[in-house]
């Protein structure tokens, strides 16, 4: 299953990359693989944004504008006139709200 | 697979459901407490005798949860065993917080946990204070001997709680310094679940703890595996999946809070079908909203429950238009063969086409919380083109709804 084409924000140098493969141990979309002791982006649609790519990485060759793809946040977000928040309030939330 | 569309189904009925909350509710593992035998309250000898100002303190004032088997006694002060076998009860109480919002305060203390008897050499397992995660997990690690170090996200997932930042580098350094782990094993490695990686940093933990972070395989089953290949996961343990099961555990959720708001929707729905020119007329208020108050469960059911369950199988990547694309198919079946929804007015055709397929593509898009591979900048762009439709189609159908009462009461 794949989201929407060409949204996700990811972006990688790799000139800064060490090969530690940290970013493909953590990414759970199978997003980064290893290519002559380089990490290497293979398909972006398959990210989802949960920044642990860019967390792990101590040699800041990663970025992603990190964030939960929760309607519900964004909606409340908007709403409130804030970040997307995933804070519903207690007990009206929907599977985000975790 | 069964059970659960079982459960959905008698959650359909109001009362029905809320006998099941009552009984429910009766029964909650979680908060009952047993001294262990012998020890009395947890902690108290042990930890007097060494006398430590530097020991840990001990959650459990009252006593250990029943999932408390044991107690192993270090230089640093006791620490619980947990079973690593789950009981009934437990698995209901799983049940449970799939279903209600008794997840919102399903949680364990958080602190240092052993599954059976470890040393020095045990490996150091990293969970959430989530009682359903720290169950998976201790479960997970039956027969062996290892340490399970439960860090305070506020009782959320750990998944969820890395989202937010709580599972996060700040709270599981402050874990390790706190509970002293240093000075319980001779190894500096802990296994951290690798969905708690977009909260944490491995180095700065590696730096502020000394310990090296593992990340493990994504689901907790695949542990034994993981440690008998040499602390290494396969790619297929490092994916995350989303299979028809793991979306239809999470429909209830889904589903719940959804109903709640149901009975404003009929209401509206009710009142205006009861306006008369000469009043509300009730009697002919239930017959012509019957269809509408259908149809929003129908709605529901297809946005909130069949678009979940056959997402992959629905055409476009989008939630939104999966949703409508869904909520279109069943209401065209609808206005053609069932008779409730052959309305004689072609307004009330149209607002059946309008409305509740999207109610259905709004209900579908709130599944992008739950899913486990939709992002934010898609969500957000999907909302941008959404909400102007959602909001559009809303007055659309009460401007249709309009020009039927206007049609009804002869004006024109």
């Amino acid at each position: 299953m794949k989201y929407l084409k060409e949204t996700a924000t990811l972006t990688y140098s790799p000139e800064k990359c060490t090969g530690c493969g940290r970013c493909v141990e953590v990414c759970p979309h199978n997003v980064f693989s290893m290519s002559s002791g380089k990490a290497v982006i293979g398909d972006r649609d398959r990210c989802m944004e949960c920044g642990a790519c860019a967390k792990n990485c101590d040699f800041g060759a990663i970025y992603v504008d990190a964030g939960v793809g929760c309607a519900a946040a964004v909606i409340n977000g908007i709403l409130r006139g804030t970040e997307p928040s995933c804070d519903c309030g207690g007990t009206s939330g929907s599977a985000c709200c975790c | 697979m069964k059970l659960y569309h079982h459960w959905i189904v008698i959650c359909l009925h109001v009362h029905v459901r809320e006998v099941i909350m009552k009984i429910l509710n009766t029964i909650d593992p979680a908060q009952s407490l047993k001294p262990l035998q012998g020890g009395g309250a947890c902690c108290g000898p042990v930890l007097s005798m060494s006398g430590g100002a530097a020991m840990r303190s001990c959650p459990y004032k009252g006593g250990y949860p029943e999932w408390v088997t044991d107690e192993i006694t270090t230089a640093e002060g006791p620490v619980p065993v947990a079973a690593t076998v789950l009981t009934t009860a437990e698995k209901f109480a799983h049940l449970r917080a799939r279903l209600t919002n008794f997840r919102m305060r399903f949680s364990i203390e958080p602190g240092l946990y052993a599954v059976g008897s470890p040393d020095r050499n045990s490996d150091i397992f990293i969970s959430a204070n989530y009682t359903m995660s720290f169950d998976i997990l201790r479960a997970s690690l039956h027969g062996m001997n290892a340490w399970i170090l439960v860090i305070d996200t506020g009782g959320i997932n750990v998944w969820c709680a890395a989202g937010k930042g709580t599972f996060g580098t700040e709270e599981l350094v402050k874990r390790i310094n706190g509970e002293r782990i240093a000075m319980l094993v001779d190894h500096r490695k802990i296994i951290v679940p690798q969905l708690g990686a977009p909260g944490v940093s491995a180095g700065q933990v590696k730096k502020r703890t000394g310990f090296r972070v593992l990340y493990g395989p994504v689901r907790a089953e695949d542990i034994p595996t993981y440690i008998e290949n040499g602390y290494t996961a396969s790619p297929a343990m490092r994916r995350i999946r989303f299979t028809m099961k793991d979306r239809l555990v999470l429909t209830p959720m889904e589903l719940n809070p959804a109903m709640k708001k149901l009975p404003y929707l009929i209401f509206a729905v009710l009142l205006v079908f009861g306006l008369k020119p000469e009043g509300i007329m009730f009697r002919d208020a239930a017959a012509g909203a019957a269809p509408f108050a259908a149809g929003a469960v129908g709605a529901l059911i297809t946005g909130a429950f069949l678009t979940p369950v056959l997402l992959p199988f629905i055409p476009f990547r989008s939630f939104a238009l999966k949703g409508w694309l869904l909520g279109m198919a069943v209401f065209l079946l609808m206005i053609t063969h069932v008779p409730l929804f052959m309305f004689e007015s072609d307004y009330l055709t149209a607002v059946t086409l309008v409305f509740f397929p999207l109610l259905s593509s709004y209900l579908a898009l709130q599944f992008t919380g739950a899913s486990t591979y939709t992002n934010l900048s898609g969500v957000k762009k999907e909302l941008k083109y959404g909400l102007p439709v959602y909001i559009g189609g809303t007055v659309i159908s009460f401007l249709l709804l309009a020009a039927y009462k206007i049609h009804e009461w002869g004006i024109l």
